[in-house]
C-alpha cells in the first residue's frame, strides 16, 4: 500500500476516562497492519474528536470508553459528524460497554462494538473488511 | 550464605540431577519451550543454594523489622496485628456511599477507602458541562464540603482511618476532610488516613492529570510540608504502582517506576529545604497484586529492600521509620475477565495470598463483577470474606515471611532488585523521573510491554482461562449495581443550591488568596482550607490552579 492510498484511522478517547491501554494497543496493532493511525490522546470532547476527524480527513474513527460515559458521548459524536457532513466516516468502538447498550448504539450508527478480550487481529480484520477509502 | 565447599558439593549434586532431568525430557519434552512469568521473566527449572551463593543473610534477607526489611516492616508482622482490610468503595451520591460505608464497617471492615467519580478526580464540579454523563458513575460525586459532610455522616473520624484515591485535587479533598473532622470536634492532629496525591504516576499511567508535572509536584510538596506540623498522622502520598501495572507494565517496571517516583518526591521535598526524616515516615506505597504468584511476592520483598537502601544510603535518612516501605495492595483489576466471571473469585484469592505473603499493610480484594460494572453488595462481601479466610483459616499468617529462604523466591527477589535498579539508574541518567516523563520514557516502555502481552495472549503463548482457553458459550449475567437515573440531575441541583446560599464575597476573597499563594511561594494548604470551609467548590479551586499553572495535554503517544 503506498501512502496515497492508505486508509486513515483516528483512534479517540472521549470524555474524562483515562483508561488508554486498549486504545493504544489497537492503535499500534492497526499501524503494524499498515494503516495510517492518528491517536487523539486523552480527555477529548466530542467537538474536538469530530474536528480532528474532519481536518485529518480520516476514513474511520475508533472510539474507546471504559468509564460508562459512552451512552452520552457516542451519540453526540455521531450527531456532530452528521452536522459536519461527515457521516460517511465509519465509526467503531471498544471498551466496557454493556451488552444491553449495543443494539441502540448500532442503530445510532456505531458499526461495531469490541469487548475486552478482543484479539488485535480480529479488530484489524474488521477494519480491513469494513473501512474503504472515502471518495 | 553457604561455604565454598558446600556450594561445590551442591553444584555437583545439581549436575547429577540435571542429567536425569534431561534424560526424562528426552522421552517427554517440556510442556513449554520457555517458562516465564506473566511479565515474561524467564524461570529456570530448579533453584538451589548455588543461586543465592553470593547473598549475605544478614545484609540482604535478615529479620523482620530490621534493615533492609526484606522480610517485613514490623518485627511481629501478622502475629501482632493482621493487615487492614480496606475495600475501595464509592458510587452515586454521597448519601449512597455513606450507607455502603456503614454497611462495610458493620461487617468487620477496619478502614474506609473512597472512590470518587471522574469529574471530581479531574477537578470539575457535577454542574460543569464536561461532567455531563459522568456524574456518580465510577465513584462518589464530591463538589463541595456539603457532600463531604454527608459522606462521613455518623462516622467518627477519630476512630476510622480513611484512604482517598485522589490526585490533582488531593490537597482540596484533604482540606475538606480536615474541615469535616473539625465540625465533629476532632482535632486535625488526631485524624489518620491517606491521600493518593501521586501525580507522577498519573502522567505515566493513570492519566488523571490537570496541571503540568512541575507545578503538580510543587502542590504535593506543599501538602507534605503542611502535614508535618498540622496533620502528623496523615500519609501524604501513596506512591502507586497499581495503575502502572494496570496500564500493562511488567512487574519490574511497576517496581522501578514506582520507586523512581518516590525518589522524585523525596528529591523535591529535600530541595524545598525539608529534613528528610521530618516527612519520609509518612510516605506510603500502593502496589498491584497480579496473578503470577512468586513474581509478586518477590516484587514486594525487593521493594522494601530497595527503598530502605535508597533512603538510608542515597538520602542519608537517620530515622529508621524513614527507611520503611509500608504499602497497600489491590488485586489486579486487569487480570479479571468478563467471561465466566465467577472465576474471578479464585483469581482474587490467589492474588490476595501473594500480597499477604509479601507482607502488605492493607489490602483491597476486587469483586468478581468489577469488570462488568460497579460491584454489588453481595460480591463485595465475598471479596472481603476472601481476606478473612486467608487471615483466620489458612494459617499462612502464623510464621513471618514464610517464603523467605526459598531458593527460588530469594533468587527472584534479587533479580527484581537488579532489574529495577537498572531502570532507576537509567532514569537518573535522564535527569530524574520528571525529565524522563517529559521525554515519554516510562509511558513508552509500558505501552511496549502491554502490546507484547496482548500478542502473547492472541497467540495463546499465555493463557487466560475462559478467554483464550476453556471458553464456553455463556450468557454473562451477574446482578450488578444500577444507579438511579435522576442521580446527575439531583447532584447538580444540590451543588447549585450550595453555591447560591453561601457567602459568595467571602468565597471570592478566599479564592484570591489561593491564587496569590499559587503565584508566589506561600504554602497553598491553609488557604485551601479556608476556601473549602466557605463552601468554595472543588472546581473553583482547581480553576485557580489551571489559570496559574496551565493545563497538561496528553502527548498521545502509542
Amino acid at each position: 500500500m503506498d501512502s496515497e492510498g492508505k486508509i486513515r484511522i483516528l483512534i479517540a478517547k472521549p470524555g474524562l476516562d483515562g483508561h488508554d491501554r486498549g486504545a493504544k494497543i489497537i492503535a499500534r496493532g492497526l499501524r503494524d497492519a499498515g494503516f495510517e493511525v492518528i491517536y487523539t490522546g486523552l480527555h477529548q470532547t466530542p467537538e474536538q474528536i469530530v474536528n480532528a476527524a474532519v481536518q485529518e480527513d480520516v476514513d474511520a474513527v475508533g472510539l474507546s470508553s471504559l468509564a460508562g460515559a459512552h451512552d452520552h458521548l457516542f451519540p453526540r459524536i455521531l450527531k456532530l459528524m452528521e452536522e459536519k457532513g461527515a457521516s460517511d466516516i465509519v465509526v467503531f468502538s471498544g471498551g466496557i460497554i454493556p451488552d444491553e447498550d449495543i443494539p441502540w448504539l448500532m442503530e445510532a450508527g456505531i458499526k461495531a462494538v469490541f469487548h475486552p478480550g478482543t484479539k488485535i487481529e480480529e479488530a484489524v480484520n474488521w477494519v480491513k473488511d469494513n473501512v474503504k477509502p472515502r471518495g | 550464605m553457604f561455604n565454598e565447599d558446600k556450594i561445590k558439593d551442591i553444584s555437583k549434586g545439581r549436575e547429577g540431577w540435571e542429567d536425569k532431568f534431561n534424560k526424562t525430557l528426552a522421552k517427554t519434552s517440556e510442556k513449554e519451550e520457555r517458562f516465564s512469568t506473566v511479565s515474561d521473566m524467564e524461570i529456570k527449572s530448579l533453584y538451589t543454594p548455588v543461586d543465592i551463593r553470593d547473598s549475605d543473610f544478614q545484609g540482604e534477607v535478615g529479620f523482620p523489622g530490621e534493615y533492609p526489611f526484606t522480610r517485613g516492616v514490623q518485627p511481629s508482622m501478622y502475629r501482632g496485628r493482621t493487615w487492614t482490610m480496606r475495600m475501595f468503595a464509592g458510587f452515586g451520591s454521597a448519601k449512597d456511599t455513606n450507607e455502603r460505608y456503614h454497611y462495610l464497617l458493620s461487617q468487620g471492615q477496619t478502614g474506609l477507602s473512597v472512590a470518587f467519580h471522574m469529574p471530581t478526580l479531574m477537578g470539575y464540579d457535577s454542574d460543569s458541562p464536561v461532567a455531563l454523563g459522568e456524574v456518580g458513575k465510577c465513584g462518589v460525586a464530591i463538589d463541595t464540603l456539603r457532600d463531604m459532610e454527608i459522606l462521613f455522616d455518623g462516622i467518627p473520624l477519630d476512630k476510622v482511618t480513611t484512604s482517598m484515591t485522589i490526585n490533582p485535587p488531593a490537597a482540596i479533598l484533604l482540606a475538606m476532610y480536615i474541615a469535616v473532622a473539625e465540625k465533629q470536634g476532632v482535632d486535625k492532629k488526631k485524624i489518620g488516613g491517606t491521600i493518593q496525591n501521586d501525580m507522577l504516576k498519573e502522567f505515566i499511567a493513570q492519566k488523571t492529570f490537570m496541571c503540568p508535572p512541575r507545578p503538580s509536584v510543587r502542590i504535593i510538596v506543599d501538602t507534605i510540608e503542611y502535614c508535618i506540623q498540622e496533620v502528623p498522622r496523615w500519609n501524604t502520598i501513596s506512591i502507586s504502582g497499581y495503575h502502572i501495572r494496570e496500564a500493562g507494565s511488567t512487574a519490574v517496571q511497576e517496581l522501578a517506576f514506582t520507586l523512581a517516583d518516590g525518589i522524585g518526591y523525596v528529591e523535591a521535598a529535600v530541595e524545598r529545604g525539608l529534613d528528610v526524616d521530618s516527612f519520609a515516615p509518612r510516605l506510603s506505597f500502593f502496589f498491584n497484586a497480579h496473578i503470577d504468584f512468586f513474581e509478586e511476592v518477590a516484587k514486594y520483598r525487593a521493594a522494601r529492600r530497595i527503598w530502605a537502601r535508597v533512603m538510608k544510603e542515597r538520602f542519608k535518612a537517620q530515622d529508621p521509620r524513614s527507611w520503611l516501605l509500608r504499602f497497600h495492595t489491590q488485586t489486579a483489576g486487569c487480570s479479571l475477565t468478563a467471561q465466566q466471571p465467577y472465576n474471578n473469585v479464585v483469581r482474587t484469592a490467589f492474588e490476595a495470598l501473594a500480597a499477604v505473603l509479601g507482607g502488605t499493610q492493607s489490602l483491597h480484594t476486587n469483586s468478581l463483577d468489577e469488570v462488568l460494572a460497579l460491584p454489588s453488595e453481595e460480591s463485595v462481601t465475598i471479596a472481603l470474606r476472601t481476606q478473612q479466610i486467608i487471615a483466620e483459616e489458612t494459617g499462612v499468617v502464623n510464621a513471618i515471611d514464610p517464603l523467605g529462604g526459598s531458593y527460588f523466591v530469594e533468587t527472584l527477589t534479587n533479580k527484581m532488585e537488579t532489574e529495577a535498579m537498572a531502570y532507576i539508574n537509567k532514569i537518573d541518567e535522564m535527569g530524574g523521573i520528571i525529565a524522563a516523563i517529559e521525554k515519554g520514557y516510562p509511558q513508552n516502555e509500558i505501552a511496549k510491554a502491554a502490546y507484547h502481552y496482548q500478542q502473547q495472549i492472541d497467540s495463546q503463548e499465555k493463557t487466560v482461562v475462559g478467554v483464550n482457553k476453556y471458553e464456553m458459550e455463556e450468557d454473562i449475567s451477574v446482578d450488578t449495581l444500577k444507579l438511579s437515573p435522576d442521580l446527575e440531575e439531583k447532584q447538580i441541583a444540590a451543588t447549585r443550591e450550595v453555591k447560591k446560599n453561601r457567602d459568595n464575597d467571602r468565597v471570592k476573597a478566599c479564592l484570591d488568596k489561593v491564587r496569590d499563594a499559587c503565584k508566589g511561594s506561600d504554602n497553598v494548604m491553609p488557604h485551601i482550607l479556608d476556601a473549602v470551609k466557605e463552601y468554595a467548590s472543588l472546581q473553583e479551586i482547581c480553576d485557580v490552579f489551571r489559570e496559574v499553572f496551565g493545563v497538561y495535554r496528553d502527548p498521545g503517544m502509542f
